[in-house]
């Protein structure tokens, strides 16, 4: 588009402009999540069925909640640069915690959202420390936590413990209209997590420590402080998750965070959602994306009766192309930060 | 994480490199040692030749696997595949004597080699072609291969392994001497003489600084590629050990890709590249599988080993990383993964 | 409105939370904090939620077998000794068809599920499966599958796999019970987590449960075999009569916590204390057979020989007895379960073994039962199967060659029309 008359010039600007949106991983992750959902209810009515209705749009959403929370914390510390996995083990602790803690009381509750965050919070502190203190690589540093949490929960549990109590339990099973009361928790962590990577000098800190340590140690940037609070940050968001599962069970599962493979998953939706591996780029709205597609896939996956080892094949294939398209257009030139 | 960094902390120059090549992984051997002395006041038989004989077989898949990984990692990668390609592998060797009962065992074990090679050339080629970090793409090739095997064989293995291909897992050559230390040995011969040839050189300056390689004219995907292709083949060759030492299971392999990565980095090979030994490496692994014995032998509470085994190396890596700082008088402080 | 109320109280509670926070971290701990406070404050915007009741009360009559629900550690002495006396018990039911037998059971009327004659024929069927990740759910499964194809008036067949995620087979349900299933079946992942989502579908459709129980009585009927308690203390009889007194035991074990395996290590433990025999080592495996004979083996030469191996089930077996060949000794007495390679490995080399077994052919039950619910029949109220103990005297009558290594003997499958090809024959 060579610049002819005004108008052209300005649809060229408008093409390059959209161009630029649609380059953007963010905004690509919700397009597709878009068109799984046209294509599953496609695919589904072409069946006979019915996609979009309000249990499944329910059901989609409830499923995104546990693997969002747990998705978003893990965005934090890739953002930085680092990695977590023992989000699984951490989860499962979690959920064994907060209904040992709760006991079936009500007036436990308070405190037992206050035991399972404290829980979490050092675990990330532990986790980052290790990170930056004792320069262990994140993958290693927290693998060894995660098999520190595991001998612990292998050694205490002998199986589900502890119980909830009725009010907490709706935390997992209420809905207003088609919105799961889950889902608010979601919007909640995800809101606050954008406003701290958005609005805050940590989450400035938190960009230019992922893409650049070394630089931003010497533009003055505390990088081992800033990664040890996404760690922090992190494992919150597990602990949240944990109690919207605990929520779920009505008791404590200590199987609920690795049989999941929470740990990969929350990854694969971290990549999925367009945020740079190595650190740096990407933020919360494309995570959201990500375990939107995940969530919408799974469940057309269902109304399709999909082999469950056939859905392995099928995740996998996802996962590498959506990365290798966020690649491509990267490397093309796209904006620099998205949150 | 083919992605330019430019600013990771410079390596060190060539003599200081060709020390930490010999040097570097001074903690593994400090580590092992220690390990195997604990072994002999633990068991006093435990150094007789054919016990000693028996934990080189027992350790022989996970020390084929480190050799793989190093590859991989010591050129700025990642390969999480190869524990799926181990299951993968046991699978369809049983698949593949179901089918043709009376296949020999070499044409089997040549089969398998090739196929893990190819697993490893898609790896290579989609890490390299494409730009997908290496983490992704060998992550989905996991979910690939483990759901596509099963897929294929309806859910476990069909058929028996025949004795003749268990030999190299479990027979002796002639005297006490198995199978598996034989193997062992050569592809721990054949990996040392590879990283002083040539290719080895090129590896290592490609996971040290990709522009840097890239400009005195290395071929930097082709050379990635090929680290893959070695990963894949010496995962495959894993199999057969493990198939032959054990037989036929569904999930040979689970754990193992974990396993296999803290092996090379307790073995001080820096994950992103460009430092640490294969022998190192080898001898991380062969440590690995001390301390297992040796919780083993401890009688530590089967619930609590995980505990142990995640401190264990949380602290050996941090003591490696806290010695390399004092000896190169600079803080490598990278604390996220490689890019 | 009801969202106005949720900031409303969000907003009140905060200030109470966020005591001295200053760092963005404390602050988002404090937000969750709010966060989570007013959704459990949420009390009247309910639509989904299961009925009140409690599920979370521990005693759920529907349950009482391999779960013993949340304190699974708490051994239960009443189940155990009621597990013990059915062993020995002879079932009802048709000779040789041990998936229709049931032990002393208590019939209820099903009239009130029963279908109209015009749909009788055009029957809906739903099963919310905990996965299919072991061979022995694999083997479940085809037999389910083979079952329902048996059955012309099975016109749909819908099965919806969890994966192994408890989260997941809640959803799952939540999901079968919307639809226009006739009759919904479900093998639980977790007895304890899933008891809300059962009991929220009891009221839209009849449930079948089997395998793994649910802490509420609320399905028709709950299908299980006698129970974990009885499989440990079969293999645990086994080695106290084999082996000689003071003789040192070997217990392999898949993993801790899980309750259906610490259930069957409970009563093996019990039966050792009694005995003479010295347990000298219990180790975790991971079901892997690689760690399996490793452990073996070092258990071999820390304590000079083992004399009885027991194993909580059969993933291992066969690699336990391998270890002892190559370590140059004698098999001890050992117990696996009915996996081909372990029957087919005894049966070559003549071992003293056993196998109880936890048999696959349950997986054929929940579709007779449900087709005898939509028909109106009675069904037991808790539909307890016979676990047959495969001993040196049947062992030939379960080894088959053809069968694949992992397949189970007890799936009663061998008179379906999809025999053997179906399970991989």
């Amino acid at each position: 588009m060579t610049a002819g008359s005004p108008a052209a010039s300005s649809t060229g600007r408008l093409a390059a402009r959209l161009a630029w949106r649609l380059s953007d991983p963010a905004v690509g992750v919700w397009l597709a999540a878009l068109g799984v959902t046209l294509l599953g209810w496609i695919v589904v009515n072409a069946r006979g069925g019915d996609f979009l209705t309000q249990p499944n749009v329910t059901i989609i959403l409830q499923n995104c909640v546990a693997l969002g929370l747990i998705a978003l914390g893990q965005t934090m510390v890739i953002l930085t640069g680092s990695l977590d996995l023992s989000v699984a083990y951490l989860v499962s602790l979690g959920t064994l915690v907060a209904a040992e803690t709760m006991d079936g009381r009500e007036g436990n509750i308070a405190w037992a959202v206050l035991v399972v965050l404290l829980l979490a919070g050092a675990v990330g502190l532990a986790n980052g420390l290790i990170v930056t203190g004792l320069r262990v690589n994140a993958f290693i540093a927290t693998l060894g936590t995660a098999l520190i949490l595991r001998g612990w929960i292998e050694d205490t549990y002998t199986g589900p413990a502890g119980s909830v109590p009725g009010t907490f339990r709706r935390l997992g099973y209420d809905r207003i209209g088609p919105l799961p009361v889950s889902v608010f928790l979601l919007a909640a962590v995800a809101v606050a997590l954008w406003l701290i990577c958005r609005r805050t000098r940590l989450g400035h800190h938190m960009y230019a420590t992922g893409g650049d340590e070394h630089a931003a140690r010497l533009s003055g940037v505390r990088t081992h402080r800033t990664v040890i609070l996404a760690h922090v940050l992190c494992s919150l968001c597990v602990g949240a998750a944990a109690l919207f599962l605990a929520a779920r069970f009505g008791t404590g599962s200590p199987w609920a965070g690795t049989e999941a493979r929470y740990d990969l998953e929350s990854i694969a939706a971290v990549v999925l959602g367009g945020t740079l591996l190595a650190g740096g780029r990407g933020g919360v709205v494309g995570t959201l994306g990500g375990v939107v597609v995940l969530a919408v896939l799974d469940s057309v996956f269902n109304q399709l009766s999909v082999d469950p080892f056939f859905k392995n094949v099928l995740r996998g294939v996802v996962i590498i192309a959506a990365v290798a398209v966020w690649t491509r257009r990267r490397r093309r030139g796209a904006p620099r930060r998205t949150a | 994480m083919t992605t330019e960094t430019p600013t990771t902390p410079k390596a060190p120059g060539r003599p200081a490199r060709i020390a930490a090549l010999l040097g570097g992984g001074a903690p593994v051997y400090a580590l092992l040692a220690a390990l195997l002395v604990a072994l002999a006041v633990t068991d006093p038989g435990f150094y007789e030749p054919d016990r000693l004989l028996a934990f080189i077989r027992r350790a022989a898949p996970l020390v084929l696997l480190a050799a793989g990984q190093y590859l991989v990692i010591v050129c700025g990668q990642f390969d999480l595949s190869v524990g799926a390609i181990v299951t993968a592998g046991v699978v369809v060797a049983a698949e593949l004597y179901s089918e043709f009962p009376g296949a020999h065992w070499l044409v089997v074990c040549a089969v398998l080699l090739g196929a893990g090679a190819l697993v490893g050339l898609v790896n290579g080629l989609i890490t390299t072609g494409l730009g997908v970090p290496s983490f992704i793409t060998t992550l989905g090739m996991m979910l690939i291969l483990e759901g596509g095997v099963f897929f294929w064989t309806g859910g476990s293995p069909q058929g028996y392994l025949p004795d003749d291909f268990r030999a190299i897992g479990r027979d002796d050559v002639f005297g006490g001497l198995p199978w598996a230390v034989l193997v062992c040995a050569v592809v721990g011969a054949g990996a040392v003489a590879l990283m002083r040839s040539g290719f080895g050189r090129t590896l290592i300056a490609t996971g040290d600084s990709e522009r840097a390689a890239a400009l005195s004219g290395v071929r930097v995907h082709r050379v990635r590629t090929v680290a893959f292709v070695l990963s894949g083949a010496a995962a495959a060759l894993a199999a057969v050990l493990v198939g032959g030492f054990s037989g036929v299971s569904a999930q040979a392999g689970s754990g193992l890709e974990f396993e296999a990565i803290t092996a090379v980095v307790l073995g001080g090979v820096l994950l992103g590249g460009g430092r640490g030994s294969v022998v190192a490496a080898m001898a991380g692994a062969f440590s690995l599988t001390a301390l297992f014995t040796l919780l083993n032998l401890q009688g530590v509470s089967g619930a609590l080993e995980s505990t142990v085994q995640g401190a264990i190396v949380i602290a050996a890596v941090g003591l490696g990383a806290a010695d390399w700082s004092r000896l190169r008088r600079r803080s490598p402080s990278r604390g996220g993964p490689p890019s | 409105m009801r969202r106005t109320s949720v900031v409303k109280r969000t907003s009140s509670v905060k200030p109470t939370i966020a005591v001295k926070s200053t760092s963005p971290a404390k602050r988002t701990g404090s937000v969750l904090g709010a966060v989570l406070l007013a959704a459990s404050l949420l009390v009247s915007c309910s639509s989904d939620a299961p009925p009140d009741g409690s599920p979370s009360a521990p005693a759920g009559s529907g349950a009482p077998d391999d779960d013993a629900g949340r304190e699974a550690e708490f051994f239960a002495q009443e189940e155990y000794d009621q597990q013990l006396s059915l062993m020995g018990r002879s079932p009802e039911g048709p000779e040789g068809r041990p998936w229709e037998q049931m032990l002393i059971p208590e019939m209820i009327p099903t009239e009130e599920y029963a279908l109209p004659e015009a749909e009788a024929a055009d029957i809906h069927l739903c099963f919310s499966n905990a996965g299919v990740f072991n061979p022995w759910r694999q083997v479940g499964m085809t037999t389910m599958e083979e079952e329902v194809a048996q059955h012309e008036e099975i016109t749909e067949f819908t099965v919806i796999d969890a994966e192994g995620q408890d989260d997941k087979q809640i959803s799952d349900i939540q999901e079968l019970a919307g639809q226009d299933c006739d009759a919904l079946i479900v093998s639980p992942n977790t007895t304890a987590t899933l008891t809300p989502a059962v009991e929220e579908a009891c009221g839209r459709v009849p449930v079948i449960v089997f395998d793994r129980g649910v802490n509420t009585d609320c399905p028709v009927t709950f299908i299980h075999p006698i129970g974990g308690y009885a499989y440990g203390a079969a293999a645990a009889d086994f080695l106290v009569d084999e082996v000689d007194p003071g003789g040192k035991i070997l217990a392999l074990r898949i993993s801790p916590g899980v309750d259906v395996l610490e259930n069957r290590w409970s009563a093996a433990e019990l039966a050792f204390e009694e005995s003479e025999l010295e347990v000298v080592d219990v180790e975790f495996t991971d079901g892997d057979p690689a760690t399996a004979k490793s452990v073996v083996t070092d258990a071999i030469q820390r304590h000079g020989g083992i004399d009885g191996v027991w194993m909580d089930s059969g993933a291992t077996s066969v690699a336990a007895i391998e270890a002892f060949e190559d370590a140059g000794e004698e098999v001890p007495p050992i117990t696996g379960e009915d996996q081909q390679d372990f029957l087919q490995a005894w049966s070559e080399r003549d071992l003293t073994a056993l196998a109880p077994t936890y048999p696959t052919f349950q997986w054929r039950t929940p579709v007779i039962a449900a087709l005898r619910v939509l028909a109106g029949e009675e069904v037991p109220e808790e539909w307890r199967l016979p676990q047959p103990t495969i001993t040196e005297d049947d062992l030939e009558s379960y080894v088959r060659a053809d069968m694949p290594p992992l397949h189970y003997a007890m799936c009663g499958c061998e008179d379906m029309p999809g025999y053997p090809q179906a399970w991989g024959g």
